[in-house]
């Protein structure tokens, strides 16, 4: 490797998408250590993947959004300086300056990107206007909606300026925070720039579906703001007028050129740094631009692939290469749920002689449009919309034969799946990161990579946008198959099955224990991974108590001592508080036994009690009392379900509509003790204010005026996400039945450890509403059945174990001295209550209390 | 390992250094059990082939004594027990961490005469 000193210096102004890949490409390809790399970044994040903005609502963090590992940044000659806008580039003395010095280069990449335009309105720049650029927009948004939310007692009313891809992204995200949204755009359609009239109706009528309203051929004339100063009204040409609380700018965007107009270079007709085909600044063949800012034959390019290939173009130049930019793909599928949208190629038939193949079904808002060369044998384009299932297998056929007749492609789906085609090894499969149906191949082929994580990995395929993954799936699978290897889900070493099919045989074959399972279905005596996933199939199939003999050897741990293990090796005890309704008496009752096994107590999120540091030979005790006092076990250990968390509801609450509470308990007594491939949690809140946090359970209901809303697949955690509307107002009677079919199409078909989100993504939100609304595979009535079953079979674990000697018989310390309590544990108290004894403070003998002091019984 | 025999007899047991600790029949079956024995606590597992085996109970990975209330199983044929906390299979014949070739537990000898079950001084293994 170089000297640092002696090493070439390029400058790279911008720390985004485009300036990421550069510095990926010069880390790879650079193996002489020709270049040290400086990176100059506005924004105070290293750089992140914008195209994913919107899931930020869904609840990911900013630092979910970066780019890469990070591992990048720390590389020896890269360096990444945030917060650090170039003020100014010297061409003549080859500088920039920044962070109030100055910098030499040997070679200058501007990767500056654009900056949202928002039009000369009137009222533009008030308080609670936006624009969705970046994180830090984002946020801002975010937090402007939830303040506003808490201080209205009606929904927040918002708008959002232009109807393109970007403005339906952010009304779909206003949507999802429950803001009343609309959406106004000039053109006399949505998305003009895309779809052509026909797909703009059609698509239209989806978005009104998501509860937004639209508003086309619309001019904003000003916004108003309201007495406090924020905006509040807006009024359109025409005089038509609407109450606002925030409105958001999606209204295009220009490059970011300025640093480049004041060095003197030139400038595109409608902004952007004029370069070459290499990307260099005519003139200046150490100047390059790449991404948004670079505008190449008189155009610039607003999407994030044909920045990484000019990205990738420079780099090949910077080390002595010929490469240029050949041009770059512009299909674009919509990322909003629910919404399926997608155009590619030719869209508005302009090549001379093309032929328009148009599928139309305006009953189930489903629009299709392919655009064929004049023979019918090539794919110039087309238009997706309701339907774009098809659209990653047609959009890499660009430019080729379409290998069948074009209307076979447009059927709608399922009616018969589209003609298999064998895609060329040119085909551009990702256009984000132009990786072909080649590379992906080879990925596998060559690379040994196995699963959809290591060809995203190795390839890249798929790690932006993600509309490819569905043809990148199927090109691995098909790769893998031919190779003979076969695509594996078994469970683990002992059986080739999956869970879900495991627990059809088990369903099917009526064999009821372990030994006999394994022996016709697996190999081996089984482990951690496949024991606790039979129990738990076995307990969801209702045979029995989770201690009875064959079943003991399977749980794990904590469903083996039906509390949760703890780090000291004690254990935790929650009684099933249902719906977080409590009486005095029950309070007491917890509290005195609390006090009496010297046990920690904390609320739980779950709204109930939490009590610590009970030992395994104490637990029996313990549950006697609160048994003896009508508590049951609240299977805080067990993959089951846990809680049904609610608000007050409509008994005492001024806002609520229902009766929350009521529905709660209901609930929670009804799917007590179900066992299932993970934990699972349910939220009832009482009206919209959602007081319950009812979206962040994998099984959600909101009171509205006409009866219940339900939405599934939400979860807190590691990697939080909203649930999804599932059904609307529907009665008590259907929603419980929905929610019995929801959960056990979930328990059935699930993989070990999935919660409810993944599940869902896997399978599909359309497929599960297919199966549980419409019973599209007929497994309705079993469903229920099971169900039925669950609730007839129901018996307190806990209980039951108290009448058995025998369950009894294990909760002991030791097998010789059954009521030592075990000596190495200790305490020492903290506000008022004992917690474990720190390592230092064994050490220190600061301990206050060993195993059983303080214990009054 | 432990095998059935039923000599020598019990005394000779206790003599050299073995503790008797609880009757086989009380060793639930591919499940772990704890018991004070060698001025320690270790836990005691009985295999599906009623074979028993000892180890220290405690996780030298979590700092805590859990090992006897892990999950038991085969992994490629050898025995072993899942740590309930991380997970980490230890091998019952040896202690030795499956997982991670810088970690074991202490392993002890096992024998059953006339029904009891007797654990005897710590066995040590060299290193592969
Ligand atoms: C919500 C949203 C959704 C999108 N969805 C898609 C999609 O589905 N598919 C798709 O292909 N594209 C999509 N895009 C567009 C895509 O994000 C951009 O094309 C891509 O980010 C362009 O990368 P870039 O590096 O050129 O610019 P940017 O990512 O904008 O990065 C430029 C960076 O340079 C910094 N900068 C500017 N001036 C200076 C200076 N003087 N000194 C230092 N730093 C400076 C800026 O702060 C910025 O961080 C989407 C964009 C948004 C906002
Ligand atoms: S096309 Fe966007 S990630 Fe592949």
């Amino acid at each position: 490797m170089t000297e640092t000193s002696t090493r070439k210096r390029l400058v790279v102004v911008g720390g985004g998408m485009v300036a990421h890949r550069l510095v990926e490409a010069v880390a790879d390809r650079d193996t002489a250590g020709e270049w040290h790399v400086d990176v100059f970044a506005e924004e105070s994040r290293a750089p992140y993947d914008r195209v994913a903005l919107t899931s930020f609502f869904s609840g990911r963090d900013p630092e979910d959004l970066l780019l890469g590992d990070g591992s990048l940044w720390r590389r020896e000659g890269v360096r990444l300086h945030t917060n650090a806008p170039v003020k100014a580039v010297d061409t003549a003395a080859r500088q920039v300056h920044a962070r109030g010095r100055v910098y030499d280069y040997d070679a200058l990449v501007l990767a500056t990107g654009s900056s949202a335009f928002v039009p000369p309105v009137e009222g533009s720049d008030l308080p609670g206007s936006f624009v969705y650029r970046t994180v830090d927009d984002v946020t801002e948004l975010r937090a402007w909606v939830t303040d506003r939310g808490a201080e209205l007692d009606r929904p927040v009313r918002g708008a959002v300026v232009g109807g393109g891809l970007l403005g339906l992204e952010a009304a779909g995200a206003l949507q999802a925070m429950g803001v009343e949204s609309t959406v106004v755009e000039f053109a006399p359609r949505l998305m003009a720039l895309q779809v052509d009239e026909g797909g703009g109706e059609a698509l239209r009528r989806l978005i009104e579906k998501l509860g937004i309203t639209v508003r086309t051929s619309t001019a904003t004339k000003r916004i108003k703001a309201g007495r406090n100063g924020r905006v509040a009204r807006m009024d359109f040409d025409g005089g038509d007028r609407l109450p606002v609380d925030v409105v958001v700018f999606a209204t295009g965007v220009r490059p970011r050129d300025e640093l480049a107009r004041a060095a003197g270079l030139p400038v595109g007709e409608r902004g952007g740094v004029r370069v070459d085909e290499a990307c260099a600044v005519p003139g200046h063949d150490d100047v390059y631009a790449v991404g948004e800012v670079a505008c190449i034959d008189g155009r610039c390019w607003g999407l994030v692939g044909p920045g990484n290939t000019m990205a990738e173009v420079v780099v090949d130049r910077l080390l002595g290469g010929g490469a240029t930019f050949p041009g770059a793909d512009t299909s674009t599928k919509l990322k909003l749920l629910g919404v399926d949208v997608a155009s590619f190629g030719d869209v508005f038939a302009a090549q001379a002689g093309s032929l328009e193949v148009v599928h139309s079904d305006p009953v189930n808002g489903v629009y299709k449009k392919l655009v064929v060369s004049d023979d019918a044998q090539t794919l110039l384009g087309g238009v997706l919309v309701g339907d774009a299932s098809a659209y990653a297998s047609l959009r890499p056929l660009v430019g080729s034969p379409l290998g069948a007749d074009p209307t076979a492609w447009l059927l709608p789906e399922g009616v018969e799946g589209p003609p298999s085609t064998e895609l060329p090894d040119a085909a551009n499969v990702c256009s984000c990161n132009n990786v072909s149906a080649g590379a992906i191949r080879c990925a596998v082929t060559e690379q040994g990579c196995t699963d959809l994580p290591a060809v995203k990995a190795c390839s890249r395929a798929g790690t932006s946008c993600g509309s490819c993954l569905p043809l990148v799936k199927t090109l691995m699978t098909s790769e893998l198959e031919k190779a003979g290897v076969e695509v594996s889900d078994a469970l683990c070493e002992h059986f080739a099955v999956s869970r879900a099919q495991l627990f059809d045989i088990v369903r099917v074959t009526g064999l009821r224990t372990f030994s006999e399972i394994i022996a016709a279905h697996g190999t081996g005596r089984g482990c951690d991974i496949c024991r606790p996933v039979v129990a738990s199939i076995l307990s969801s199939l209702g045979t029995g108590h989770v201690l009875d003999a064959d079943q003991a050897r399977l749980q794990d741990t904590n469903d083996h001592v039906m509390a949760n293990l703890q780090k000291d090796g004690t254990y935790s005890v929650v009684p099933r508080i249902p719906g977080g309704e409590i009486t005095p008496e029950g309070l007491l009752v917890i509290g005195q036994v609390a006090q009496d096994f010297g046990l920690y107590t904390k609320i739980t999120g779950g709204q109930r009690i939490d009590l610590f540091g009970a030992r395994m030979e104490q637990l029996p005790a313990i549950w006697k009392r609160l048994v003896d006092a009508g508590f049951e076990s609240g299977q805080a250990y067990g993959k089951a379900v846990r809680t049904v968390k609610s608000c007050v509801g409509s008994t005492w609450c001024r806002y609520g509509v229902q009766d929350s509470v009521g529905l709660a308990i209901a609930l929670e007594l009804r799917y007590r003790g179900l066992r299932a491939p993970h934990k699972i949690k349910l939220g009832v809140s009482g009206c919209a204010r959602e007081c319950a946090e009812a979206r962040s359970k994998d099984v959600g209901v909101i009171a509205t005026e006409n009866g219940w809303n339900l939405y599934v697949g939400g979860n807190g955690g590691f990697t939080p996400r909203h649930a999804q509307l599932f059904a609307e107002d529907l009665d008590t009677e259907t929603l419980v039945r929905t929610i019995d079919r929801f959960l056990m199409y979930y328990v059935r078909t699930a993989d070990r450890l999935q919660r409810t989100a993944p599940w869902v993504e896997q399978v599909g939100m359309d497929e599960v509403r297919r199966v549980v609304l419409d019973d599209s595979l007929g497994i309705a009535a079993d469903l229920d059945a099971a169900m039925a079953a669950h609730v007839d079979s129901y018996e307190d674990e806990w209980a039951a174990t108290l009448d058995d000697p025998e369950k009894l018989a294990h909760f002991v310390s030791f097998v010789n001295e059954p009521d030592t309590a075990d000596p190495s544990l200790a305490y020492v108290t903290e506000r008022g209550q004992r917690r474990p004894a720190t390592a230092d403070e064994r050490r220190e003998g600061v301990l206050v209390a060993g195993p059983t002091l303080e214990v009054r019984s | 390992m432990g095998t059935i025999a039923s000599t020598p007899a019990a005394a000779e047991g206790a003599e050299d250094g073995w503790n008797p600790v609880c009757a086989f029949v009380a060793l639930p079956v591919e499940r772990g059990v704890t018991a004070l024995a060698q001025g320690t606590a270790v836990a005691l597992f009985r295999t599906y082939d009623d074979q028993v085996y000892a180890l220290g109970n405690h996780d030298p990975l979590t700092r805590t004594g859990v090992l006897a209330k892990g999950i038991v199983g085969t992994r490629g044929g050898v025995p072993f027990v899942a740590s309930p906390v991380h997970r980490k299979a230890f091998d019952l014949r040896t202690g030795r961490c499956l997982d991670d070739p810088h970690v074991s537990v202490p392993s002890y000898p096992v024998r059953i005469v006339d029904g009891t079950v007797y654990v005897g001084p710590r066995l040590t293994f060299r290193g592969p």
